[in-house]
């Protein structure tokens, strides 16, 4: 076996705050071999992008380490200044989650990539230039030359990425240190730069230290996994001993909240499809106006999307396809150009302000970001009692005991209707957001992504509770989510959309197996399975077939 | 609703607050409300506390130094003289034959000085024998003043402007944002002069009042600026389905959220209003005699500069203080307000703690 690339022995992180010490990785031990990749796993505040960032002294000013981290016989830990910046970039790659921060907005690509080959290497801009053009060639950038001379905004988000793989890989690092990188994208443009990624790590032999949430990338990609819990490894193995045959509870409990694409149990229609539907929407357009010398967009176009009472339909689709505009507009959040949209029968377009508030009391929304859906200066009982309050259906004391009725069915304690929204976790914050749509007793929900940014075991109680909400309450359900997974496991119908317009819509079996739209079957076969073995088979079928 | 309590899954959760997303960043605020929050972070910043201190008080010993008014009330002042009285002017006594030269003493008698004390007049007498002291606790009674009632006004002018434009954007905001930019462009000691030629007669609160009417331009941009990216967040959002009127949105949900710029931004326009005072006074535009403010006392002595430097340093170092501690307060606020503000590790702070974790080891 050859040399490991890197060893960390004994690798710890503390994070100063208020006066003590936290600690944020403790004693953590793993070797690198070139060619292979180790897969840190965890969910977030497990410590994972810290002992990432930690490697080569990245973190803030208030962090300390301590233990070995041995580059090419090299104490990470010590060296400072010149020989630590010589070490990054050229023995340590990042890449970064977000490319669209972590390249320099107003610098060409090219230029980036030039700087970091002639800070390292004493080269001529010429010849800078033309190995530049030949990385973005090998990151499979189309025209490489015309995209040497473009800046990041004019690059999509998945070439934008093989941007920085590109910078990543310009002095021929040994070890690529791969945080988050495919988390901002799109499955079918994840599934091609992890595709990028296997195929350069085999061509050039480096290693890889994949820092990640989602299984199913691990599964794709790892040989060797380590899960990481509050700072602790809790278990580190081979990438099929961890998904097969995991001893520790942590990563068993983590496995099992993992959404697995078609293996949910059925969910038996109980819907009265003569029924009138809560939301009926015909050949919807909606465009964004326009504004100054931005022409108009239009995002959403002949639309046409009937949810029946009491029934979850899942609406899917990548970014920019026009899924939240069209949750939006389904509340009158958002005007719509043409076309009609009708809740409980009434027809929303051309309602006043006023018949605008009546028809809103059927309907509720739970946002994507539990950040951002709460306002920070409002204790989180008033959010939530709200739209009681303004219904004027209770006041006072009637108020605050409905408001604990309802942070009690989703879970929360009662003595939380005093707290701030900075004092919660994110799927706690997520159950304020659902107990605030249901307070008026809706007809309609619209979720608009609401687990992405949940980590999976709280995303698995927060669909369990959703679903537990539904079965009692039966409302209707516009479910928004770019993770199929996710729909798989609530849908009754699934509703697919690319490009603003509807590609497909039936039954979430139908869909899910027996789709007709190439797109559909594209998206599909591009969402990774946790289960190494299965995901190999389903790239090379996808490999075999885009041949 | 049926009610559904799973005190076990609770308690999970509980433990989930303590193990999950940024529990290290958030143990610094861990059981606060924001209002703590700030109060901490601002009661860290060692300047900005010194200052708050200090021109608290500034204010309180000023206002109590001679007569003042508050409206219906009037307060009497503990010094013995009042600007109106002519005391005796002092001869003799005094380096270089000068005349009423300051009886302050600050260097104690063992040190071969005149022992600590006030003396008679310890800022000195003017021209005609009025005590300094007094002058000068008065002109600094009415600059404050001037001070909170133009920051006052344009707090007010300038969060409503700013609010309007940044909520409504489109037409409403092209107006009045284009009328903001009118008035930036007239220079404010312009502006000052013709007020202060017009209505400085009517006295220095009604001045004051004028001036704040053209004071609130860059907090307007501000509280805009604010406003255009706080209406896109999803809680704004959640309380036009809830329901909420435009002005309960604006007053309830998005300016509460602004406060922090505004705060900010009114205290560093305090202090850029008493400068303006000082500048309108000492061009003659400003407040006018028989009434005095610090300006004003730096305008009628400044041909003694020569012979009778007191005669400007007080009034001089009031002008200072005031307004360097204001901007150190605002500068408190900006870090208190601002949550991506990190505190910084002092090196001592970090060998205790090194220590401490020697002990444990």
């Amino acid at each position: 076996m050859s040399e490991p690339i890197l060893k960390v022995k004994d690798f710890s992180v503390d994070f100063w705050v208020d006066g003590l010490w936290y600690p944020a990785a403790i004693k953590m031990n793993f070797e690198l071999h070139p060619g292979k990749v180790l897969a840190i796993v965890g969910e977030s505040g497990s410590g994972k992008s810290t002992t990432a960032l930690g490697l080569m002294d990245l973190l803030a000013t208030n962090a300390r380490r301590s233990g070995q981290v041995l580059i090419k016989e090299v104490d990470m830990i010590n060296v400072k200044g010149a020989t630590l910046r010589k070490f990054r970039g050229k023995e340590v790659a990042y890449i970064f989650q977000e490319p669209m921060t972590a390249l320099n907005p107003v610098y060409t690509i090219g230029f980036q990539i030039v700087e970091t080959l002639r800070n390292h290497f004493d080269m001529g801009p010429k010849q800078a230039r033309s190995r530049a053009i030949e990385l973005l060639t090998m990151v499979e950038i189309p025209s490489p030359e015309q995209s040497f001379e473009k800046y990041p905004h004019q690059l999509s988000g998945g070439q934008r990425q093989r941007a920085m793989i590109a910078q990543a890989l310009a002095c021929d690092p040994g070890l690529l240190v791969a945080d988050e990188p495919t988390t901002a994208l799109d499955v079918t443009i994840q599934a091609e730069i992890l595709d990028l990624m296997r195929s350069l790590k085999d061509r050039l032999n480096s290693a890889i230290l994949l820092i990640t949430h989602d299984m199913g990338v691990v599964a794709d990609m790892a040989d060797e996994i380590l899960v990481m819990k509050d700072g602790l490894t809790v278990e580190h193995g081979s990438s099929d001993q961890i998904f097969n045959r995991p001893t520790h509870p942590y990563t068993i409990e983590l496995l099992a909240a993992v959404p697995m694409l078609g293996s949910s149990r059925k969910r038996e229609l109980r819907v009265a499809r003569d029924a009138e539907p809560v939301l009926r929407m015909r050949d919807v357009t909606v465009q964004y106006p326009k504004r100054g010398r931005i022409p108009a967009f239009t995002a959403v176009k002949n639309f046409s999307l009937d949810i029946f009472p009491g029934e979850i339909v899942g609406l899917v689709g990548e970014s920019g396809s026009g899924k939240t505009t069209v949750g939006k507009a389904a509340i009158g959040l958002l005007p719509i150009k043409s076309g009609s949209l009708e809740i409980v029968g009434k027809e929303i377009s051309k309602a006043s302000q006023r018949e605008l508030f009546a028809i809103r009391r059927h309907t509720g929304i739970v946002f994507q970001d539990p950040v951002s859906s709460l306002n920070p200066r409002l204790p989180i009982g008033e959010s939530i009692g709200e739209p009681i309050f303004l219904a004027k259906l209770a006041e006072g004391d009637e108020l605050d005991k409905k408001v604990e009725d309802l942070l009690e069915s989703v879970e929360l304690p009662r003595s939380y209707r005093n707290r701030f929204p900075h004092e919660l976790s994110g799927g706690q914050r997520q159950r304020v957001g659902i107990a605030r749509a249901l307070a008026l007793t809706p007809d309609l929900l619209i979720a608009d992504e609401p687990t992405s940014a949940l980590d999976v075991s709280v995303q698995a109680r927060f669909l369990d509770l959703l679903l537990a909400l539904q079965d009692e309450l039966k409302f209707a359900c516009l479910f928004i989510s770019h993770d199929l997974a996710v729909v798989d496991i609530l849908a009754h119908r699934i509703a697919v959309m690319q490009n603003g317009l509807l590609v497909e819509e039936g039954e979430r079996d139908q869909i899910l197996n027996d789709a007709r739209d190439p797109y559909t079957q594209r998206l599909i076969a591009a969402v990774p399975v946790p289960n190494p073995a299965e995901q190999r088979k389903r790239r090379e079928a996808r490999l075999a077939s885009k041949k | 609703m049926r009610i559904r309590r799973k005190s076990k899954e609770v308690a999970a959760d509980e433990r989930a607050i303590e193990s999950g997303e940024n529990a290290i960043a958030n143990k610094e605020v861990a059981g606060l409300t924001q209002g703590q929050i700030i109060r901490r972070r601002f009661f860290r910043h060692k300047a900005a506390v010194a200052s708050l201190i200090f021109l608290t008080f500034i204010i309180v010993f000023v206002f109590s130094a001679v007569d003042s008014q508050f409206g219906p009330i009037r307060t009497r002042g503990w010094w013995k003289w009042s600007p109106e009285e002519l005391p005796d002017l002092r001869f003799g006594d005094c380096p270089n034959d000068t005349i009423g030269c300051p009886t302050i003493s600050l260097v104690p008698k063992f040190l071969g000085g005149a022992g600590i004390g006030l003396g008679e007049h310890p800022f000195g007498q003017d021209d005609i024998g009025r005590d300094y002291f007094s002058l000068v606790m008065k002109g600094t009674q009415r600059s404050i003043q001037v001070m909170f009632v133009i920051g006052f006004f344009a707090a007010i002018i300038g969060t409503v402007v700013g609010a309007v434009a940044g909520y409504y954007r489109g037409f409403i905001d092209n107006v009045l944002m284009r009328f903001t930019d009118f008035i930036i462009t007239i220079p404010a000691v312009i502006v000052g002069s013709v007020i202060g030629a017009k209505f400085g007669n009517l006295g220095a609160i009604i001045l004051a009042v004028y001036l704040g009417l053209f004071a609130w331009t860059g907090l307007s941009r501000l509280v805009r600026g604010e406003f255009l990216s706080l209406r896109e967040r999803e809680f704004v959002d959640a309380a036009r389905v809830a329901g909420a009127s435009t002005r309960r949105i604006i007053f309830k949900h998005i300016l509460p959220n602004a406060v922090g710029v505004i705060i900010v931004s009114v205290t560093l326009l305090l202090s850029g209003a008493i400068l303006l005072e000082t500048a309108l006074s000492y061009l003659g535009f400003g407040v006018i005699p028989p009434d005095v403010s610090l300006g004003l006392l730096i305008n009628q002595y400044q041909d003694a500069f020569t012979t009778r430097p007191f005669l400007f340093w007080y009034p001089g170092f009031f002008i200072v203080s005031i307004a360097l501690s204001i901007n150190f307060i605002g500068d408190g606020l900006r870090d208190a307000f601002d949550p991506r503000q990190k505190r910084r590790i002092t090196k001592k702070e970090k060998q205790n703690a090194r220590a401490i974790a020697r002990s444990q080891a």
